[in-house]
């Protein structure tokens, strides 16, 4: 770059009364980047680079020097010289910091600015044993400052000046050295690995080897199936109806798709049809779904579903009356939900119910929910509850605001109904559906019409 | 017949003991590698097709122009993290001064401010209820928050302290309820939490240095989770057994966020290396590498739009750079921010997607028009 023919063209500028030479302007910078990277469409990509270089310090402003950006347009740059690169691999040390900024203070009373007062004095408390060393390298690079001819005194304190900007930013400037904590542990450093970590990893490549793989075409392909799929459900490629709330400032969208609506719109009730999660994910999807379960008189592997994910996502106190509770609904034998599930899976669940934990219903879950998707599921989607709501959803008119009716949208945003007081509502309401459909006692309820006769 | 030596019994014993356990040691490092390269063959067996032919028959996509609709400043100092909230327009945001809010974005309204007794909070989650907040950084803890209606209510008093690691925390998240907490810490370890009693439910080992993220599979079962590490891999374990069922290790340096597909069959990785990189769990691969030669900063943090088609990438060169996750190509770029990007997520219902920066801003991006 700083290469005299091939490079970015200099010239020499005057600041104040000295002669600053070699200094570039911000837009041949990055158009002499745009050319070598040979972006033509992503020009912005050399905008890019040249802010890094100059938060890095390999380039710094030469007039507004807290602004640590590459502007296109005339605004002057020089390159910093190679001692002050960060590549350098020298820490930016506090002593150095403070002999910085002594230097400065001798120079010239109250040419510090306040943060950097501010600094200096935290400095001059922080390293106070060191203080006399430090006040006699400030004055020994003051001298030999003195020394040097005035343009290269003026490039150096500029070089200088931009090397501190990077390593102490004042506020509200945001410099690139800036880092994180550190790693806890360096991962290139050469461990030995031991003994039992050989064994767990050969177990590990053993079992991985042995797991059933899917060709790349099949795989690769159903990713693409999905994208395809919900390829108009998805904002940032289909226009959302009727409009996106963050684009126009109108909640609707949001109000239409509230967990308990009447009516959903068509979108939400085609997204229940593209697969049986969807559909139970979706809580007013899983509404319509009981409508259907109760017609068919096939609620409990839904309500056992339902039941086995409260055990599993519950409080670790909660679990065992849960579990006793799931026993006596749908598994002990002659239930008021009985579940039909294979022997196999019935008797390990029973069984791992004399000391349940968190996934003891996993088997009898999973089989359950396979039951549902392969077949009670493809039966709601061609059933009349499902062709009912379809026809009644909604599909709501795009917007067409107005400037003015925007401009009106933007004034007049509420903050919604808030999360906590919807989450209470739901609470009622599930303990309400609770109660209204406690397990039927079928022996009472038989012994009761037994009696009538 | 045993050959005289002029010491003791029992060092030839120890002397031949050592090197049967060199020889054994040896043993298994020739036998790991072998199966190594034989898991390297499996998977390169099936492997019949790339991405992108299968996508040649995809439609390619338009021109894309996203605006900032709304910049969240309040926040004092870096923003390390930030969630939302499952009503699709709050968000929770933590920042390096200890800070954590929670906005309501589409207002720009506060509604609730923690000051956390540690710098650096580098993980922050919201509930599913919407009632409390997970937040913890170089405290080493996970503490939950619960949220309330009374605005002048001290919710530092209900603070609730729920998992301890060893190091800081990098990444916390709610499983399927708000009585779970996974969390993945500089310790090497992720570990999940039971938030009534603070118990130690499942801890999960096997990454070899900082766990930096972690993200729960969408799929019906919701029983795996991805984290990835300093170690350069990608581990995907079963919350059940704390095994790690699959690894993968093609970064070249720090993964610092992954992310499922939104079907749960893959996940993308955002790295060091300035790489994202798509990893297919049926076929057990990586599929694709999202890199240009003028991107040479490091992806902080990466999230699928709702179809899983784009993938967004924030980057520490302060910019947004938009993916075809299918052609593998570069969509867009977006500026903004005035430095680097540390964390980006996308609504839950796909409409915007929020990214927090070292700049102390928050802003929350949408597309501006569809051409």
């Amino acid at each position: 770059m700083q290469d005299s023919k091939s490079g970015i063209k200099g010239s020499d500028q005057k600041l104040n009364v000295t002669t600053i030479p070699y200094v570039i302007t911000g837009k041949d910078v990055i158009a002499w980047i745009a050319n070598k990277m040979k972006t033509t469409v992503e020009g912005l990509a050399a905008q890019v680079f040249g802010n890094m270089l100059v938060a890095y310090g390999y380039i710094y402003p030469l007039q507004n020097h807290k602004k640590l950006v590459m502007c296109n347009d005339n605004t002057l740059y020089r390159f910093q010289t190679p001692y002050f690169w960060p590549t350098q691999k020298w820490v930016a040390e506090d002593s150095d910091y403070a002999i910085y900024l002594a230097k400065r203070n001798i120079r010239k009373k109250g040419m510090l600015e306040p943060y950097e007062q501010a600094h200096y004095n935290h400095l001059h408390k922080w390293l106070n044993h060191k203080w006399d060393f430090i006040v006699m390298q400030a004055t020994e690079q003051y001298k030999a400052g003195k020394e040097r001819k005035k343009p290269d005194r003026v490039v150096f304190d500029c070089q200088e000046r931009a090397y501190w900007m990077i390593n102490r930013p004042p506020r509200r400037t945001h410099s690139a050295m800036d880092c994180g904590p550190d790693r806890l542990i360096d991962p290139s450093v050469e461990e030995k690995i031991t003994f039992d970590q050989y064994r767990r990893m050969n177990i590990f490549y053993q079992q991985a080897i042995m797991r059933s793989k899917v060709k790349s075409s099949v795989s690769l392909g159903a990713l693409v199936k999905y994208v395809t799929t919900y390829k108009n459900h998805d904002a940032f490629l289909a226009p959302c109806l009727p409009s996106n709330p963050w684009q126009t400032d109108s909640d609707a969208y949001w109000n239409l798709n509230m967990r308990r609506v009447d009516v959903p719109t068509k979108m939400r009730v085609e997204r229940w049809s593209f697969s049986l999660f969807e559909l139970l994910t979706d809580l007013r999807g899983r509404d319509d779904f009981k409508i259907f379960l109760k017609k068919e008189f096939s609620g409990e592997n839904l309500a056992f579903w339902e039941a086995a994910e409260e055990l599993k996502w519950g409080t670790a106190s909660s679990m065992k009356t849960k579990a006793e509770t799931i026993f006596k609904t749908f598994l002990a034998p002659g239930a008021p939900r009985w579940i039909n599930i294979d022997g196999r899976t019935m008797g390990l669940t029973v069984k791992g119910l004399e000391h349940p934990h968190r996934y003891v219903l996993e088997a009898a879950q999973t089989h359950v929910f396979l039951l549902m998707k392969k077949d009670t599921f493809f039966r709601y989607l061609k059933s009349p509850v499902y062709k009912d709501i379809q026809k009644k959803a909604l599909n709501p008119e795009p917007h067409n605001f107005s400037p003015a009716q925007l401009e009106q949208n933007a004034q007049s945003r509420g903050p919604g109904i808030h999360p906590i007081i919807l989450w209470q509502q739901e609470e009622e309401e599930k303990a309400k559906a609770a109660a209204a459909s406690a397990p039927v006692d079928v022996k009472a309820m038989m012994s009761k019409i037994d009696r009538k006769k | 017949m045993r050959p005289k030596y002029m010491r003791s019994p029992l060092i030839p014993e120890m002397a031949t003991q050592e090197v049967q356990l060199n020889e054994t040691l040896a043993h298994l490092k020739t036998e790991s590698e072998t199966l190594k390269s034989k898991l390297e063959e499996e998977r390169a067996k099936l492997h019949d097709v790339e991405l992108h032919q299968v996508a040649e028959k995809v439609e390619g996509l338009g021109q894309f122009v996203m605006k900032t609709r709304r910049t969240l400043k309040g926040h004092g100092n870096k923003v390390l993290c930030m969630d939302w909230c499952k009503d699709k327009r709050r968000i929770v945001s933590s920042s390096q001064d200890g800070k954590v809010i929670v906005w309501d974005a589409f207002t720009t309204n506060k509604e609730h401010a923690v000051t956390m007794p540690c710098t650096w909070v580098m993980a922050c989650a919201y509930a599913p209820s919407g009632c409390a907040v997970a937040c913890g950084g170089l405290d080493n803890k996970c503490s939950v928050y619960p949220l309330s209606l009374d605005k002048n209510e001290n919710l530092a008093a209900k603070k609730k302290s729920v998992a301890m690691h060893t190091n800081y925390l990098s990444a916390c998240s709610f499983t399927n309820s708000d009585m779970q907490i996974l969390t993945s810490s500089g310790d090497g370890t992720c570990a999940l939490w039971d938030v009534e009693s603070g118990q130690l439910l499942q801890s999960f080992h096997g990454h070899a240095a900082d766990v930096l993220c972690l993200d729960l599979a969408p799929s019906e079962t919701g029983n795996t989770f991805v984290s990835g590490g300093c170690d350069k891999k990608a581990n995907v374990w079963d919350m059940r057994s704390g095994q790690c069922i699959q690894s993968f290790e093609t970064h070249e340096s720090d993964i610092n966020s992954v992310r499922y597909y939104p079907s749960g069959d893959a996940f993308a990785s955002g790295s060091d290396d300035a790489t994202c990189r798509l990893y297919d769990l049926r076929a057990d691969r990586e599929v694709a590498i999202y890199s240009k030669e003028s991107i040479i900063f490091g992806v902080s943090s990466v999230d699928f739009s709702l179809s899983g088609r784009l993938l967004f990438g924030g980057y520490n060169d302060y910019t947004i750079n938009v993916w075809d996750v299918l052609k593998g190509t570069r969509v867009s770029i977006l500026f903004g921010h005035e430095n680097r990007v540390s964390t980006l997520r996308v609504s839950p219902d796909g409409t915007a997607f929020c990214t927090g920066s070292w700049d102390h801003t928050l802003r929350v991006r949408a597309i501006c028009s569809l051409i």
